[in-house]
């Protein structure tokens, strides 16, 4: 949209420089001999940076699209959640394309690309070679946050022998697996207290605007008994289950975390891991109790420093009203609770994120320390904010494209490409004759411009070459192919008025120029408008379509003219030579017509 | 070329040319009939949007199968207990098209599928969309339309002027729904590839017309200063003028369209390009005709009314009139010359050029006549 303020002084100018320049007409000529060279070598100086630039940056091809390449492209679009109008923005957007990022990478993923396209859309591209369909399940799934409070805690998997403690509690855990639920539970605690005791201290969580941090010791200590009762209410077959389920979950494994706790509802115990952030990534797995706050009832999340008590980096969260309520409750609850049982854990996606204790009852707003870094601080908040989210999002299309047949595609393209291209040439040379090998000379290079371009654009911005963006390219063809069409055209007429070619050529040129300018701005307005608006493949067709379009008036201004003009001198064209397809003969420039303009001739040369 | 060379020198010089401005009522009949052909169509049989618009599932096996296409409907409405139908494709492939599936069952159907046709499931390609993605495509290409056809008419009334806008706007428009009758009335699938045609036949009809607008714009300037033509004839010569532009471009437009038509169509059987170069044959053909037969005479209709021309309208017929009087001979014997002295002066006034202008003035032609 900004096309038109660049480009009407970009066109106004060379008419005005052409206006100086033409007035006088013995000037005319002069001028007209230094500056075609001058243009030519400015765009072949330009090509050859350009394609410098090209080998330079390694990327010789354009980076191609999941459908030429192979892979599956999966699209989401978000939909508000009921009651929240306003939710689809910017910064949800953006949040959810990182918290997504963060998923498909986290399957090893690593050339997979996530971005937002339009405002409610998120493209997901798995390039072939990967499982497409465990990203997609990845993918696919609506994010969910919960606080759930911890029933149980322990260290998971080999690392465990590391530190004294953990190995002790994973022996008790395991087989109190079944008093947990029981009212001793309380003898299992203390054991396993050990264990979160770094972070029950780190992950301390106060209230935002209570002084009373150091409170915990006796709180804590007076709740050891209150624990069993809450605990115990899941004594049935289910707990049971989930027990068996603890006891063989081994979080270090990639594919049995993936799978923990899948399924179960907000309601139910579940089970799940976490990731320890404070000492060395071990991993950690939970028994939790059933949701009891929701992350759509966190109104918004943040990471600040708290510069005041040097407590270094905290994320601070605030709740809705309803949620303030329900997290006032638990919180109260967990207080009372011995460790780990005074932990609640925040879980997305079935992973425990961030498992702090609570000291006391909270409600409104509340703060989580410990010793983030600044990173760390920011995407716990990130992902507070994501469970926050009123938004859920639901797969609008999935293709899955084998390398066989995205291959076939870029074949075919090509081959059409090859074909158009063919036929434009055979035509413009039937039509042109010798003025054919401007046309051709000129779609090379715009050609040439177009590929490097493209290969360019791969890394810089993200473009890549897909199906429609091919097409888009052949179609250009034309366009391309037409503004030599405009300009020969041109210059046919004048020559049919009699005059010889390189006044001819000069003549045609302004009026050639100025149609050539409208067209393609219409042109280029279509692409424009299309590529803001719409989403998908729609958007890569006009990208392309703009892109040429574009260099559609850079060929013909710093190109086909100034070789036009060079050509124009040579005896094959400015005789008229019958191949060179200006013979005023063929034409049709009638004798009479010229007769008169000869007589006239000496009239203007009096006046000039 | 020497035949179409000629023919443009002869179409330049105006000693042929087709009356398109005269006839319009005749052309502006046929685009009445077409249009309501087209809109009868829309709405009797309704367009037979594909898979992309209903949500759905197309699988395509690359490789060659040794199940028949009978055979291969069974296998997929057994595994997604919906209709299915199956395409042969040209490389020996399969695409089979399942209507009203959800995209989280489509994973257990390829693989039943898979095992069906004792393939890789990882061979099939799969193209899952919901049923809301089509629509949204839609609505956004119908939001693109309608901002790309308010910025155009604001620019073209600003490049030109608002009657050359609104008539390039209704050219456009007849061009869609020519198009869109098409596709309803052949029964042609739409797909998004449509979409993606249809919408660049926005910029390439209104491309085709902005060259003829362009030439008559040019052509037009200082038409109130003589008497000799008005502006119907000046708006017929300038169609005329372009003609043999107007045809080479769209020749040289369709022909790499062709290309693709016939490699998506021919090659690859189906799919986007196939779809994207179809909707693009016929949506540049309909451009051609309309920025020929309806943008310019409508252009030329609606400046008839402005009063200046009313008036030129009257001194032309008056000095035709005149001339017929004072005898028919004198007629041809001036009309070559002077139409050489419009041609002339036409540039004069556009450009940086006043020899010609003064040239003519040494003529001995009253030059506060022209400008």
């Amino acid at each position: 949209m900004a096309w038109p303020s660049t480009r009407s002084p970009g066109a106004g100018r060379p008419e005005r420089e052409y206006e100086k320049v033409a007035a006088p007409k013995k000037g005319r000529n002069a001028s007209a001999q230094s500056r075609p060279g001058r243009s030519l070598a400015l765009i072949l100086i330009a090509i050859a940076a350009l394609t410098g630039g090209m080998f330079a940056s390694g990327q010789t091809t354009p980076r191609l699209g999941i459908d030429l390449a192979g892979g599956t492209s999966i699209t989401l679009t978000a939909q508000n959640e009921p009651g929240q109008p306003n939710a689809i923005n910017k910064t949800n957007m953006d949040t959810a394309v990182d918290i997504m990022n963060r998923r498909v990478n986290g399957l090893g993923v690593s050339e997979a690309e996530v971005q937002t396209q339009g405002s409610d859309n998120i493209i997901v591209n798995i390039p072939r070679g990967t499982n497409s369909k465990q990203a997609r399940e990845q993918v696919g799934t609506t994010a969910k946050l919960y606080f759930r409070p911890v029933l149980a805690t322990d260290v998971s998997g080999g690392k465990a022998s590391a530190t004294p403690s953990p190995s002790a509690s994973s022996s008790s855990s395991a087989t109190t697996g079944d008093k947990a639920t029981s009212s001793s539970s309380s003898s299992a605690t203390p054991s396993a207290s050990a264990t979160t005791q770094g972070r029950v201290v780190s992950d301390a969580l106060k209230a935002g605007s209570s002084p009373s941090a150091s409170s915990t010791p006796s709180t804590s200590a007076s709740a050891s008994s209150s624990a069993a009762p809450s605990a115990s209410a899941g004594t049935d077959p289910a707990a049971a289950k989930l027990q068996a389920q603890y006891a063989t979950l081994d979080c270090t494994n990639k594919a049995v975390r993936a799978k923990a706790g899948t399924g179960a509802k907000s309601t139910d115990p579940t089970v799940a891991c976490g990731q320890d952030k404070n000492s060395s990534g071990q991993w950690q797995k939970y028994i939790l109790g059933p949701a009891e706050v929701a992350g759509t009832d966190v109104k918004k999340s943040g990471a600040v420093f708290d510069t005041q008590t040097g407590a270094g980096w905290k994320v601070t969260m605030d709740f809705t009203s309803g949620g303030s309520k329900k997290f006032a409750a638990i919180t109260g609850k967990l207080a009372q609770n011995q460790p780990p049982q005074n932990q609640f854990a925040i879980v997305l996606d079935g992973q425990v994120v961030s498992d702090p204790s609570v000291a006391q009852s909270l409600s409104g707003s509340a703060e989580i320390s410990g010793s983030f870094t600044q990173t760390e601080a920011q995407d716990l908040a990130n992902m507070l904010n994501y469970g926050a989210l009123p938004l859920t999002f639901h797969e609008s299309s999935v293709t899955t494209v084998t390398a066989a047949l995205g291959g076939e595609q870029l074949h075919a393209g090509l081959i059409a490409g090859a074909i158009g291209l063919a036929l434009v040439i055979i035509y413009l040379v039937i039509y042109y004759r010798g003025l054919s090998i401007i046309a051709i000379a000129s779609l090379g290079v715009s050609a040439i411009l177009t590929y490097v371009l493209m290969a360019l654009l791969g890394p810089a911005i993200g473009f890549a070459l897909n199906l429609p963006a091919v097409c888009g390219a052949i179609v250009a063809i034309g366009i391309t192919a037409d503004s030599f069409i405009v300009f020969f055209e041109r210059i046919r007429d004048e020559i049919r008025e009699g005059r010889t070619l390189r006044p001819a050529v000069e003549r045609a040129w302004p009026r050639a120029r100025r149609t050539i300018l409208v067209s393609d701005f219409v042109s280029f307005l279509a692409a424009a408008v299309l590529f803001i608006v719409t989403v998908g493949k729609v958007q890569g067709f006009a990208f392309t379509l703009g892109l040429t379009t574009v260099l559609d008036v850079v060929v013909v201004f710093f190109f086909t003219k100034p070789l036009m003009t060079i050509l124009a001198r040579k005896k094959f064209f400015a005789e008229g030579h019958s191949w060179s397809g200006l013979d005023p003969k063929r034409l049709g420039a009638k004798p009479p017509l010229r007769r008169t303009r000869r007589a006239s001739a000496p009239v203007d040369t009096k006046e000039a | 070329m020497s035949k179409l060379g000629t023919l443009g020198a002869r179409l330049h010089r105006g000693e042929i040319g087709y009356d398109f401005v005269g006839k319009r009522k005749i052309w502006y009949g046929i685009s009445i009939l077409i249009t309501i052909t087209a809109i009868l169509g829309l709405t009797v049989r309704g367009l037979n949007m594909g898979i992309e618009f209903q949500g759905g599932a197309v699988f395509t096996t690359t490789t060659k199968s040794q199940v028949s296409v009978t055979q291969a409907e069974t296998f997929a409405q057994e595994a997604s207990g919906h209709d299915a139908v199956v395409q042969k494709l040209g490389n020996g492939g399969l695409r089979i098209q399942i209507a009203g599936i959800d995209t989280d069952k489509s994973d257990a159907i390829k693989e039943k599928l898979a095992t069906d046709l004792k393939m890789n499931p990882e061979k099939i390609n799969a193209d899952l969309v919901g049923p809301s993605w089509g629509d949204q495509i839609a609505n956004k290409a119908w939001e693109g339309l309608a901002i790309f056809m308010v910025l155009v008419v604001i620019y073209l009334a600003i490049a030109f002027e608002w009657r050359m806008a609104i008539a390039a706007l209704v050219a456009l428009i007849h061009d869609i729904t020519i198009t869109v009758g098409i596709y309803a009335l052949v029964g042609f699938e739409v797909t998004p590839g449509t979409v993606i045609g249809l919408l660049t036949i926005l910029g390439y009809s209104l491309y085709d017309t902005v060259v003829v607008f362009d030439s008559l714009k040019e052509q037009t300037k200082g038409i109130t200063k003589q008497t000799r033509w008005t502006y119907s004839d000046v708006a017929d010569r300038s169609i005329n003028s372009t003609l043999v532009r107007s045809i080479n471009t769209t020749v040289v437009a369709l022909l790499p369209v062709a290309g693709l038509l016939f490699i998506g169509g021919g090659v690859l059987g189906a799919g986007m390009l196939n779809d994207i170069s179809l909707s693009l044959f016929v949506g540049l053909a309909a451009g051609a005709y309309s920025s020929i037969f309806i943008a310019t005479p409508l252009v030329a209709d609606l400046k008839e009314r402005e009063p200046e021309m009313k008036a030129l309208r009257k001194r032309v017929l008056a000095k035709r009139a005149q001339a017929a009087a004072t005898g028919e001979s004198l007629e041809p014997e001036t009309s070559e010359p002077s139409y050489d002295d419009f041609e002339d002066a036409t540039p004069a006034v556009v450009g940086p050029r006043n020899q010609p202008a003064s040239r003519s003035r040494g003529r001995g032609r009253p030059s506060g006549k022209r400008r």
